[in-house]
């Protein structure tokens, strides 16, 4: 699948993207972190070899900015830190180990473990639903668990 | 309400043409021969189009320019306000920096020939060949203004037949028409 011009992936994905957004940051957050999302988006989309998995590809973004503003203090809030307790982030660590596995199984995974999305998001990340995103994330798990084993 | 506003979609509009990360801008502009699909590269204007099939339109930027394709309506801005000016008549050359560099060098020179022909006047397409050096190529010239990529700013209307004929226009004859009445050249 050859890749789209931008036109048609932001008009694609703004809305479930901008969505996914609000319920991480709430509405204020969530529009400086769509702008960055896309723009990220923009800057790599070159890249890019081929038009597949690309929702999930956006949601990647999306979920990284979102961790990056949660992190960021509230100039307006004073909100302990919850997510910066040790160096290396969850999605990194995860990401690397997962890079074997199958693309779904792997995208399931670093979204649900890394990203900490929840099975509805991750069905619409990856085009099918929470139960496929389920059952998706767990195959990854027991494939990884083998290969730790073997 | 999760919906991106109006305003958010257009300040990432904006925001993508202001950092130079397009490879073509587009928007849609309003005239009285139509809607006009008008894109710009980074070089400058490198496309009108009548009767935009958006989807096709896009393809074809993308193939040409880059996939960074995004409808953004700043850097369409003074495109708009010199086609607006032209319509109102108050305007007889256009000041725009156009980016021809994809076509082969023979349609370079002809449209660089084209861009001489002052408002409000004719040439046929033979004397047009005659400029560009190539006095025998009237029919390789009807060929460039039909594959034209910035009519109206490059003036393909302003080219007719031997025998003063309309002959064709890429936009359709009506709008050939519509253009030179406008500048005074048919009545």
């Amino acid at each position: 699948m050859t890749l789209p011009p931008f036109e048609r992936f932001y008009e694609q994905h703004r809305e479930e993207i901008f969505g996914f957004l609000v319920r991480r940051l709430g509405r204020d957050r969530a529009e400086d972190a769509f702008q960055e999302t896309f723009l990220r988006a923009l800057r790599a989309y070159p890249k890019l070899r081929h038009g597949e998995h690309l929702r999930a590809w956006a949601y990647t973004i999306a979920s990284r900015i979102a961790i990056d503003e949660h992190r960021r203090p509230r100039a307006d809030a004073d909100l302990p830190e919850l997510e910066s307790l040790d160096g290396r982030p969850a999605f990194a660590q995860l990401e690397h180990l997962a890079d074997q596995l199958p693309p779904t199984e792997r995208a399931a995974v670093v979204l649900r473990y890394g990203y900490d999305l929840d099975y509805a998001d991750i069905g619409a990340a990856l085009g099918s639903n929470a139960t496929a995103a389920r059952q998706a994330a767990s195959a990854g798990i027991r494939r990884l668990r083998q290969k730790e084993l073997g | 309400m999760n919906a991106v506003s109006t305003h958010l979609d257009r300040r990432f509009r904006d925001a993508a043409a202001g950092e130079g990360l397009l490879d073509a801008a587009y928007d849609l502009v309003d005239s009285p021969v139509g809607q006009l699909l008008v894109a710009a590269s980074k070089r400058g204007l490198c496309r009108i189009s009548y009767d935009a099939e958006p989807e096709r339109e896009l393809e074809r930027l993308a193939r040409d320019f880059g996939v960074r394709v995004l409808r953004s309506p700043k850097p369409i801005d003074p495109a708009r306000r010199e086609l607006d000016e032209y319509f109102e008549g108050k305007r007889r050359s256009f000041d725009l920096d156009v980016d021809v560099t994809l076509l082969a060098d023979f349609n370079r020179r002809v449209l660089r020939e084209l861009a001489r022909v002052p408002y409000g006047e004719i040439v046929t397409y033979g004397e047009l060949a005659a400029r560009a050096a190539r006095p025998r190529a009237a029919r390789a010239v009807g060929m460039v203004m039909n594959r034209n990529p910035l009519p109206i700013v490059l003036p393909c209307h302003r080219v007719v037949g031997a025998n003063g004929k309309l002959t064709g226009y890429a936009g359709g004859l009506d709008r050939k028409e519509q253009l030179l009445r406008l500048e005074g050249a048919i009545l």
